[in-house]
């Protein structure tokens, strides 16, 4: 066996890796999209696949997402396995309707008989200086849908891993990409991938006695950071990286909390109506004998997303993470 | 020089990457409704089919009925009749293959049936025991689909799909004329042409979308104009001519089969019912425009054709009668039982595996049942 240098890959390269793969290990793989195949995706995620694999595998669609996600519907009902890519969070909206009244309820209205194994790949999250309906935080509009799988990667590794196992599930599944990732390196070997976990697991990060931060995809390497900076003021955090938000790992984040007593929950998405409200409700339902503060929320504001220029001023960053950390009523330790 | 001037000397030219994609012409539909019955036509119509045509609508016209009859007994929660209709619906399942599959609309529980679902089965959705009472490929049939047009998209993926695999299928899909307003429609019908994919789309103007009239939903000279936007051929035709309705249905398979790709079938027919049992369409429209369209009745004229040439007596009419009761006794005896339920299935089939949340909520519900059940008195009549 040879030896190959691990070099660092960036979250884009690993994501373009786990669609090569699947696509060489199951011929009812079919990537479709916009730009997807000439271009090879606008952030290049999908870069080389038509010319590997043939214009049929990786498919350049009409600019019509209701349409790609429908016909990407009837595909599924003949035993293919569709990857659709829609270009951006808020370019996703007009599959709405398919989302919802198809997609996620096929196999339960057909009793088993009709499941519905696609993957749709939605780049999201700001951070990236996208001018409007190019940075929104959807994932709480997903996690509101039963019938449906709701993943996001925060590291290369996981990038893979994830993708590869959201392919691989006969349930639909909703992979959020966080495009301010999309170019985070690490070192990752693509050719000694990593193993792929089923989808459901979230991890711990970073572990840490003081309190933890639950987050998930482009907040995670914010929380990281936090944590860090959080020493100074002589906290020891922990973060745990969901991975999932459907299904929910209630187990390892409560584990933690139990451990910690303390919790805030860290995203992009606004607070009102978003995930940290039934993640908080969550903790508290189970830990609340454990808890020595509420559990906070950390989130974007309630606000359409911001022009760039505006933007730092809404997403989390580790000064608010650190402020709502210092609101875990510590007086109470002293 | 003036301005005039100018702009005569000025002589515009196509820039160079422009060029028609084709002869629009060939796309278009005729002016009136192909037609056979009653016309030179219906003499060269097979006379097998027209039998086979006529029992069928026979049939189906009593399975509006019947069906109709069950929401007063409260058998059905709801039942939208394709009464007066009955040539669309069964043309549509008679045209197919057994390889090919059938997309119906909510409205499209008869040519479910005629495509050979059980009729209970069929009638699930509307009895509300569950929402699609068949498996779509036992008789490669779509679920009956409640949201406007959005089955369509879905047909053009799996006719892609089967065509990508090599397959030998066309996909038929039924939409009505107020679905042809939905976005799903127009996307469908460009991802069919773009891929030229093996579909037929039947839209049935049944004239109205609940109230609201056609000149309410459309500009377009005919909805089967509309093709001609894809690039794919509009063919009219009198929807309430089974004769008709096969013929250019058939020739549309016939066109996908071969690799023509799609094509985009307006038939023009009328809902003699309301839109459903729980609609009052004294509310916007007169009973003189629904008798009017009685008289174009599709049963009636198959039923002139067959008397005329001699293929049908009344024996032969008796026939189709005693059939047709036969089904309608045995679907009335069927649907008079009342279904099995358990509640646990609301959590099959969510996910391949349930998640841990929807485990715990399937205990809750358990616990509910049992304690429902340790409450009634032995013997309780809960079900």
């Amino acid at each position: 066996m040879t030896t190959v240098a691990v070099k660092p890959a960036t979250m884009a390269q690993a994501l373009t890796r786990a669609l090569r793969d699947a696509m060489a290990a199951d011929p009812a793989v079919h990537v479709m999209g916009e730009d997807v195949g000439t271009l090879g995706g606008v952030f290049r995620v999908t870069d080389g696949l038509a010319e590997e694999f043939g214009e049929d595998r990786c498919t350049d669609t009409p600019l019509a997402e209701a349409g790609i996600l429908g016909t990407a519907v009837g595909m599924a009902m003949y035993g293919l396995r569709p990857v659709v890519e829609m270009q951006f969070d808020a370019f996703a909206y007009p599959a709405f309707e398919q989302l919802i009244s198809h997609v996620s309820r096929m196999r339960n209205r057909t009793r088993g008989a009709m499941p519905l194994p696609i993957t749709i790949r939605v780049p999201y999250g700001g951070g990236i200086g996208g001018v409007e309906h190019h940075s929104d935080s959807s994932e709480a509009y997903y996690m509101a849908t039963p019938g449906l799988h709701v993943v996001t990667p925060a590291t290369v590794a996981d990038a893979y891993g994830l993708l590869r196992a959201s392919i691989a599930s006969d349930d639909p599944v909703v992979f959020l990409e966080p495009k301010r990732l999309y170019w985070s390196k690490d070192s990752w070997n693509p050719e000694e991938p990593t193993p792929v976990e089923p989808i459901g697991r979230a991890v711990v990060r970073r572990s840490g006695r003081s309190a933890t931060l639950i987050t998930y995809g482009p907040s995670v390497p914010v929380c990281m950071e936090a944590a860090e900076a959080a020493r100074a003021e002589g906290w020891d955090l922990e973060v745990v990286d969901l991975r999932s938000l459907v299904p929910f790992d209630d187990e390892t984040v409560c584990a933690s909390v139990r451990r910690t007593g303390r919790a805030v929950v860290v995203h992009e998405s606004g607070s009102f109506g978003g995930p940290g409200g039934e993640i908080a409700a969550r903790v508290t339902e189970r830990c609340f004998h454990h808890l020595e503060a509420p559990v906070l929320r950390v989130a974007g504001f309630d606000v359409p997303y911001p022009p760039p220029m505006l933007e730092r001023h809404h997403l989390p960053g580790v000064d608010r993470i650190l402020d709502a950390v210092g609101r875990l009523q510590w007086e109470a330790e002293s | 020089m003036t301005v005039m001037e100018q702009r005569g000397a000025y002589r515009p030219t196509p820039p160079p990457a422009w060029q028609p994609r084709m002869d629009p012409a060939p796309l278009l539909p005729d002016a009136e409704p192909y037609r056979v019955l009653g016309t030179e036509a219906a003499a060269k119509a097979d006379p097998e089919l027209l039998r086979a045509l006529y029992a069928q609508l026979v049939r189906g016209r009593r399975y509006n009925a019947q069906a109709t009859a069950l929401t007063k007994q409260g058998r059905l929660a709801v039942y939208p009749s394709t009464t007066g209709q009955e040539a669309c619906e069964v043309a549509a399942a008679m045209v197919l293959q057994e390889r090919d599959w059938l997309f119906p609309s909510y409205r499209d529980t008869l040519a479910v049936v005629a495509r050979g679902v059980d009729p209970v089965e069929a009638l699930t959705l509307l009895r509300g025991d569950w929402h699609t009472g068949y498996d779509p490929y036992e008789h490669r049939v779509a679920p009956l689909c409640t949201p406007l047009a959005t089955q369509l998209p879905h047909a053009v993926g799996l006719a892609h799909a089967a065509r990508l695999k090599g397959d030998d299928v066309v996909a038929l899909a039924m939409v009505g004329d107020g679905g042809t307003s939905e976005g799903d429609f127009h996307e469908a019908l460009n991802f069919a042409a773009v891929w030229q994919a093996p579909v037929v789309f039947l839209v049935q103007n049944n004239g109205f979308a609940i109230s609201v009239p056609l000149a309410k939903q459309t500009a377009a000279p005919s909805l089967a104009h509309k093709a001609v936007g894809y690039g794919m051929p509009g063919r009219l035709v009198d929807g309430n001519d089974a004769a008709a309705v096969h013929e250019v249905l058939s020739d549309a398979v016939r066109r996908a089969r071969a690799g023509g790709g799609p094509t985009l079938v307006e038939a023009i027919t009328y809902r003699v019912d309301a839109h459903t049992n729980a609609d009052d369409a004294t509310r916007y429209r007169g009973d003189a425009e629904v008798e009017t369209w009685r008289e174009h009745d599709p049963i009636q004229l198959l039923e002139r054709e067959l008397t005329a040439r001699g293929l049908l007596d009344e024996d032969g009419k008796r026939a189709a009668q005693d059939a047709a009761e036969a089904m309608a006794a045995s679907l009335r005896e069927h649907m008079n039982q009342d279904p099995a339920l358990d509640p646990m299935d609301l959590f099959t089939d969510v996910y391949a595996e349930p998640t841990p949340q929807l485990r715990e909520q399937r205990e809750q519900l358990r616990a509910e049942l049992e304690a429902e059940a340790d409450a009634e008195p032995e013997g309780g009549t809960h079900r």
